[in-house]
């Protein structure tokens, strides 16, 4: 069962609990300082955004279908059957593709070591494979931020917006953007006023790449048969002239 | 003659120069690490280490697939004198290609992981593919070159006898690499802006890269008939010219097409920052190439045709910076320039490779002596000519 996350702006109180939660759950460094800035970077995977009395929180949508882990060469970003989209470190080569590929621009790198490394939210993948919730979730005082079975949260999420139609835009953020995403937003005021693009395609991005890729298998037996197919054509006339010329040569025992 | 000593002294110096600022830049990168020796960011991941170096690399090196095709698989004859030097350049374009990898990649001592780690749905896993492969493939169709100079006779006759399954081998791969590096941005349909995010991204990129290897052979040819003396094959260069008008004209009306079909093409007359550059790419990689060479004097003529080729070179490198770093530039909210530091390595790969190719042009068998025939690849008669020639025809 894929686990995720619901995010109900409108329960928000903007406390930053979860902020803190996640730091410490991923080694982070966390004072006043960082929780000033308003971006998610290399040492802060999620932010809660302010915008006069509204909040919106921004880090990793692990997506069901993750640009991120598609594109990378290694598989060192993997979509796990619980939901977290995990890295493994040991494995990158450093190409940030990734961050290239990311659609929310989550990737971050870390620029200034010698030894870099890409950092994101990782929904907790082994608190949440030890059958825990996500610190966030956990730390959440109001219940804003809510971790359970992805399913049961969407139905969740449409019956909160159907009993209080008033109180929230009738879009589940991540329902259906770029193919689905294990976490999931609501929001009284549009999303985009928080930077979250609203014009993402529904389709899974990687299938964009996958279309051309599954066809090389394919391509590569006709092309190199294609290939090799003038070349024996187009040589043929040369063989026959050599032939003859031999023939000549050995009937006028030159050699 | 004291005029091309001198020159020869100032390029020297120069690059001198630039190799002393190459070596200090490199150590910035390796003991600074990227951040202090780039202005990547994560807003860009991706600069001119990428966007020059790598993707205009692999471009520039596409003379030697296109070549070889031309000569040793459609059998055309006519351009037998000019495949040498474009497997040079696209030989050392891969080497070079792969340096500047082991500067851009956060973690390069993991370089080879894609041997052992596959995700085969990724381009990338793909793109390091082709480079590994291809690189293999260029230094044995270049490896004749250097065993006729060393005389290994025994060597270069099994080396000859593969040769017909060494470049079918690289044009495959060629044209897998080549197309790839335009897969490598189908995933970005939101990012990428519309005027380079196309479906026929790897269509686009590998017809650029046949027109660029026509443009790169006939700019090495005018070069090295400038600086080495050579004899200019112009009638050959004519027929590249005419080549290359086709290529220029396919890519154009597809480009036009793939515009018009995806309702982009009002945006090509609403003024804003996308929009000069692309209007400065097509300018440079289609319309102006394009008129020139449409003109009979200008395509008979070696300035002419030299010119046009420098504007199409000229037009898709803007291409591919326009696709890895204009492009995304809205999506990401934000302007990229590179460091000096960046500029710096990029102008000592370029320095490098002009210098290796003048080396090796100096001192391999890579340009025909003058009327001596010398086979391009494969001694397509090698039997005959060593029974009736006994001193090595290819010497
Ligand atoms: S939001 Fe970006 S980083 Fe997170 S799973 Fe999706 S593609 Fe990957
Ligand atoms: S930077 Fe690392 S994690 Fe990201 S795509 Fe490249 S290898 Fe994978």
């Amino acid at each position: 069962m894929s686990k995720g996350i619901l995010y109900d702006a409108t329960m928000c109180i903007g406390c930053k609990q979860c902020e803190q939660a996640c730091a410490t759950e991923n080694g982070l460094p966390y004072d006043d300082k960082v929780a000033a800035q308003e971006v998610t970077s290399a040492h802060k995977y999620t932010t809660v955004l302010t915008k006069d009395d509204k909040f919106m929180r921004r880090m990793c949508m692990n997506c069901d279908d993750p640009a991120c882990a598609s594109v990378c060469p290694v598989g060192a970003l993997k979509k796990t059957s619980l939901g977290p989209v995990t890295y493994d470190k040991s494995r990158c080569m450093g190409c940030r593709y990734c961050m290239a590929a990311c659609p929310f621009g989550v990737p971050k790198y870390e620029w200034d070591k010698a030894v870099p490394g890409v950092r994101k939210c990782i929904m907790c993948g082994k608190r949440v494979a030890e059958g825990k919730q996500t610190a966030c979730a956990e730390s959440c005082p109001t219940g804003a931020t809510k971790f359970g079975d992805r399913d049961a949260l969407l139905e969740e999420a449409k019956k909160r917006i159907h009993d209080n139609p008033g109180n929230y835009l009738p879009h589940i953020f991540g329902e259906t953007e770029v193919g689905g995403t294990s976490v999931m937003l609501l929001s009284s005021i549009p999303f985009n006023s928080f930077g979250y693009r609203t014009d993402l395609t529904e389709r899974a991005l990687p299938m964009y790449t996958y279309q051309v890729l599954s066809r090389i298998p394919d391509f590569v037996p006709l092309f190199g048969t294609m290939l090799g197919g003038i070349y024996w054509i187009t040589h043929r006339r040369q063989d026959v002239a050599e032939a003859e010329a031999n023939e000549k040569g050995q009937k006028g025992g030159a050699q | 003659m004291t005029v091309p000593r001198i020159r020869f002294t100032f390029w020297k110096a120069v690059f001198a120069v630039i190799m002393v600022g190459g070596i200090y830049c490199t150590f910035l990168r390796f003991f600074r690490g990227l951040g202090a020796s780039t202005n990547l960011s994560d807003q860009f991941p991706w600069g001119l280490w990428i966007g020059f170096d790598v993707m205009c690399g692999v471009m520039l090196a596409a003379g030697g697939f296109t070549l070889t095709a031309a000569v040793e698989i459609f059998n055309i004859k006519r351009f037998h004198s000019i495949v040498r030097p474009t497997i040079l350049t696209a030989f050392l374009g891969y080497l070079l290609v792969c340096a500047a990898l082991m500067y851009d990649l956060g973690l390069p001592w993991n370089i080879w992981h894609p041997l052992i780690m596959r995700n085969p749905h990724s381009v990338m896993f793909e793109v390091a593919w082709c480079v590994m492969l291809y690189t293999t493939v260029l230094a044995l169709e270049f490896s004749p070159i250097v065993l006729e100079h060393f005389k290994l006779k025994r060597a270069l006759r099994v080396v000859r006898s593969f040769m017909v399954v060494f470049v079918i081998l690289g044009v495959l791969l060629s044209t897998l690499h080549q197309s790839s590096l335009g897969t490598l941005y189908l995933i970005m349909p939101n990012k990428l802006h519309p005027f380079w995010w196309s479906p026929l991204l790897p269509v686009f990129f590998f017809l650029s890269a046949i027109a660029v290897g026509l443009a790169m052979t006939i700019f090495e040819s005018s070069m090295s008939s400038k600086y080495f003396g050579r004899e200019l094959e112009l009638p050959i260069l004519r027929d590249l010219g005419r080549v290359l008008v086709v290529v220029l004209a396919l890519y154009g009306i597809l480009r036009f097409e793939d515009l018009l079909h995806r309702g982009v093409l009002k945006l090509v007359f609403t003024p804003g920052y996308e929009q000069r550059f692309f209007l400065l790419e097509i300018f440079l990689s289609v319309i102006a190439p394009l008129g020139l060479l449409l003109i009979p004097k200008v395509r008979e003529n070696a300035q002419g045709l030299y010119l046009a080729a420098v504007l199409t070179l000229l037009g898709f490198v803007t291409n591919r910076l326009n696709v890895t770093i204009t492009g995304v530039e809205i999506a990401v909210g934000g302007r990229y320039a590179p460091k000096w530091t960046e500029v710096v390595i990029t102008v000592m790969f370029v320095a490098l490779g002009f210098a290796i190719f003048g080396l090796a042009a100096k001192y391999l068998p890579i340009f025909p002596e003058e009327k001596a025939q010398i086979p391009a690849l494969r001694e397509p008669s090698t039997r005959f000519s060593e029974a009736a020639v006994p001193v090595h025809a290819g010497d």
